[in-house]
């Protein structure tokens, strides 16, 4: 077959930039370990309680270390449960100070959710019978949305929570 | 042989019926889909509510069925039985054959079109279980399956004739790749077929009681990528085949073209994962190894591009322009036939860009599940591809019906495109822009939690509101368009272009003709891509899910 020498010059140049790409998304996934959210750990979902992160007193957030935190959270239609406060009160907002390292841990009771803080990287589907984790470090202040960004039923849009960075 | 008589000479009144059919489902669908798209950019914008309890998944769900699934595949096989018709012919017993495919699309959509309507499939186009819709719309995407493999079958079998009938002679160009979009869609869409028949209907009908949920999602984007590949693939035969006689050209290279639809076939299949990606339950090795599958289409798109511009080039230069860009404006800017299309490759461009971040390993948590992801489709899909679709019926339609495309209607065509253009460029851009703040995709208004963030996602849905609207015009006066087409346009011979092989064109390698070696390889790739992690999947599930009919709505 016969190909046109600009053709080839073309075609060598357009492979050697996916190669350098490619080898650029692998050194992030495999050497600085930012695989996407793949978290392979299964439970019951009809029976989410019996695992340790979401028992009723183990939900919503908890410092581990100094300026580590995790949240643990479980999603059913249409709401986010990340425990209550003080008062017995649903939490709906967490709040973690800026530079903290958090690791957000969420299943699902019933059907596909998502969960997405708006404007951050943390983003996973959440799955019955599968367990959802990500950990980020929380660098910027403000308030952020969270979002579940996967069609869940007809009240699917008010389906939200907030993370504050202060 | 140059063919001109051949794109002459009008079809068999009986082959023009068949054909005609598919093109009517295609328009009724791009009015019902349009208006369903009109109607969320509005609820979307805050100011307005759906009449009478209308709930907005209901109509999200018609949009992207009647729009993704049914205007798509209607056109497109409708489409290539033309294209099939023209280049190798078709007996009575295939016409008749076609007809049953028709009909079974067709009666596989109303049922799947009344039972959304009727609010028993708020589960959109994705039907992601455990959210369970009523039977009869599982059911009715199964007819649409099985009869567009009627059709896929009757196409194998037309060539197979043709090839009996012509001994060593390489298939024509066009039928070649009907059969590779063919042979994609067919190996493609088992992979949903096996999830709806043996998954969600006996599931739905209560003869088992629970789903593996993973395994149904894998095995639909199994299906969904090759989907969007089968959306494309008819736009890239117009690319390769008509438009370089449109402009008063040849074939660029025939061998070329056949390559590049080859490898359009062994990479679209064993890359669904780059829709999974944040998905519990999978390795992410797997996930990497099917995200370097994916961008494996870089090569077939570069050259894809480069044989479009050198046709250009080099059908101007024939013209006698010999500056660097002179043949640039010699392009026949005026003809609606060249114009659409063209205008749905310039989209393309970002579009492809785009579809490279989205398949990123790492970029896609950013934009996973946002509205980014619906402002790229809408360039790719309802522009690059449904401006070359439109492109082919300014001319496809007149052939089918006896008229003419009339130089009115031909400028009609081309302020359809700038409209189209004009309404898409707002649209998407807002859309690209909201998604990158964060903005989700599938939600009706909301204020969330309310804050600043939110404020600014309000402004770009009404930004998508404008836009929509102008969209929603262009698709009024598509239709217009397609009834003067279609009934009142006066009498004649419109062309069929189909592009002739340059006369000391290369001689076509045979090997690229040899469906074993291709479909193994294809086949190869993904038991490769596939196997160990659906092994895995399947190994470690957890326990099945039962039907969820409250969330969308059913008693
Ligand atoms: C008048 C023109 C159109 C408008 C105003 C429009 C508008 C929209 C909007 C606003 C959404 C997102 C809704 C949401 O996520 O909540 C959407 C989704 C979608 N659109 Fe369109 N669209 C138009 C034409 C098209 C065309 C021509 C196609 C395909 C050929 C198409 C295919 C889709 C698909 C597949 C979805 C995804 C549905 C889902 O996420 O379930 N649209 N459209
Ligand atoms: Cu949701
Ligand atoms: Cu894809």
């Amino acid at each position: 077959m016969h190909l046109h020498k600009y053709e080839k010059v073309w075609l060598t140049f357009g492979m050697a930039s996916l190669v350098i790409f490619l080898l650029v998304i692998g050194f992030a996934a495999f050497w600085k370990g930012t695989h996407p959210q793949s978290h392979l750990e299964t439970i019951d979902q009809n029976n989410v309680e019996a695992h340790d992160s979401f028992k009723p007193e183990n939900l919503g957030l908890t410092e581990v270390a100094d300026g580590k935190y995790k949240v643990n959270m479980v999603a059913s239609a249409f709401n986010y449960d990340f425990g209550v406060d003080k008062d017995e009160k649903p939490v709906k907002t967490i709040r973690v100070p800026q530079g903290s390292t958090v690791l957000f841990t969420i299943t699902s009771k019933d059907v596909v959710h998502g969960f997405q803080v708006a404007g951050t990287n943390v983003n996973m589907m959440v799955e019955p019978g599968h367990i959802s984790r990500y950990e980020a470090v929380m660098k910027n202040k403000g308030e952020f949305t969270i979002v579940c960004n996967e069609y869940c039923g007809i009240g699917h849009h008010q389906m939200f929570g907030k993370v504050e960075v202060y | 042989m140059d063919g001109t008589e051949n794109n002459l000479r009008l079809f068999p009144k009986k082959d023009a019926r068949l054909y005609m059919s598919f093109m009517y489902v295609t328009f009724v669908s791009l009015l019902v889909g349009g208006l369903m798209g009109l109607l969320q950019t509005f609820v979307r914008s805050g100011k307005f509510t759906l009449p009478f309890n209308i709930n907005y998944y209901t109509i999200l769900t018609v949009h992207g069925v009647i729009l993704g699934l049914v205007l798509t595949t209607f056109f497109i096989i409708g489409f290539q039985f033309a294209l099939m018709g023209k280049t190798v012919g078709i007996s009575d017993k295939q016409r008749n054959v076609g007809w049953i495919s028709f009909w079974m699309m067709l009666v596989g959509t109303v049922m799947a079109a009344v039972t959304i309507l009727v609010g028993q499939a708020n589960v959109l186009y994705t039907f992601y279980a455990p959210l369970a819709a009523h039977p009869a719309f599982y059911i009715g995407l199964a007819l649409v399956i099985v009869g567009s493999w009627i059709s896929a079958f009757t196409n194998f079998r037309q060539l197979y004739v043709w090839k009996k009938a012509h001994k060593g002679e390489k298939s024509p160009l066009l039928a070649f790749m009907v059969i590779i979009n063919m042979l994609m869609w067919v190996i493609a869409s088992l992979g949903v077929a096996v999830s709806v028949v043996i998954q969600f209907i006996p599931w739905s009908l209560g003869y088992t009681e629970t789903i593996n949920v993973l395994v149904s999602r894998t095995l639909f984007w199994y299906f969904g990528h090759p989907l969007v590949y089968f959306w494309l693939l008819p736009a890239y035969m117009a690319w390769y085949a008509i438009i370089p006689k449109i402009i008063g050209g040849k074939l660029f290279s025939d061998s070329l073209a056949r390559l590049a639809f080859i490898l359009l076939l062994l990479f679209s299949i064993p890359v669904g994962f780059h829709h999974q990606l944040t998905e519990p339950g999978i390795d992410p090795t797997w996930k990497f190894i099917q995200v370097v599958l994916t961008m494996m289409v870089v090569v077939p798109s570069l050259m894809t591009a480069f044989s479009i511009f050198a046709t250009f080039e080099i059908t101007g230069r024939k013209k006698g322009f010999s500056s660097l860009f002179g043949w640039f404006k010699k392009l026949p800017w005026g003809d609606v036939r060249f114009f659409a299309p063209f205008v749905g490759m310039v989209a393309f461009i970002p579009g492809g860009i785009g579809g490279i971040i989205n398949a990123s390993h790492q970029m896609n948590a950013l934009v996973h599940n946002t509205i980014w992801v619906t402002g790229h489709f809408h360039l790719t899909v309802a522009t690059a591809v449904l401006l070359t679709y439109f492109g082919i019926a300014y001319w496809l339609v007149p052939h089918l019906t006896g008229r003419r495309l009339t130089k009115q209607i031909n400028k009609l065509g081309i302020i359809q495109t700038i409209i189209w253009a004009v309404g898409m460029t707002i649209m998407s851009t807002a859309m690209h822009i909201q998604g990158l703040l964060g903005g989700p995709r599938r939600s009706a208004y909301s204020e969330y939690a309310g804050g600043a963030q939110v404020d600014t996602w309000v402004g770009y849905q009404l930004a998508q509101a404008v836009g929509g609207t102008i969209l929603f015009i262009g698709i009024l006066l598509m239709i217009y368009i397609f009834i003067k087409l279609t009934f009142f346009a006066p009498r004649g011979v419109e062309e069929f272009p189909i592009a002739a092989e340059d006369e000391n064109a290369q001689v076509t390698p045979k090997i690229l003709e040899n469906w074993y070696l291709w479909v193994g390889i294809t086949i190869a790739l993904i038991a490769f891509a596939y196997t160990i992690p659906m092994i895995d999947i399947i190994k470690h599930s957890p326990p099945g899910s039962v039907p969820f009919k409250w969330p969308i709505g059913r008693m």
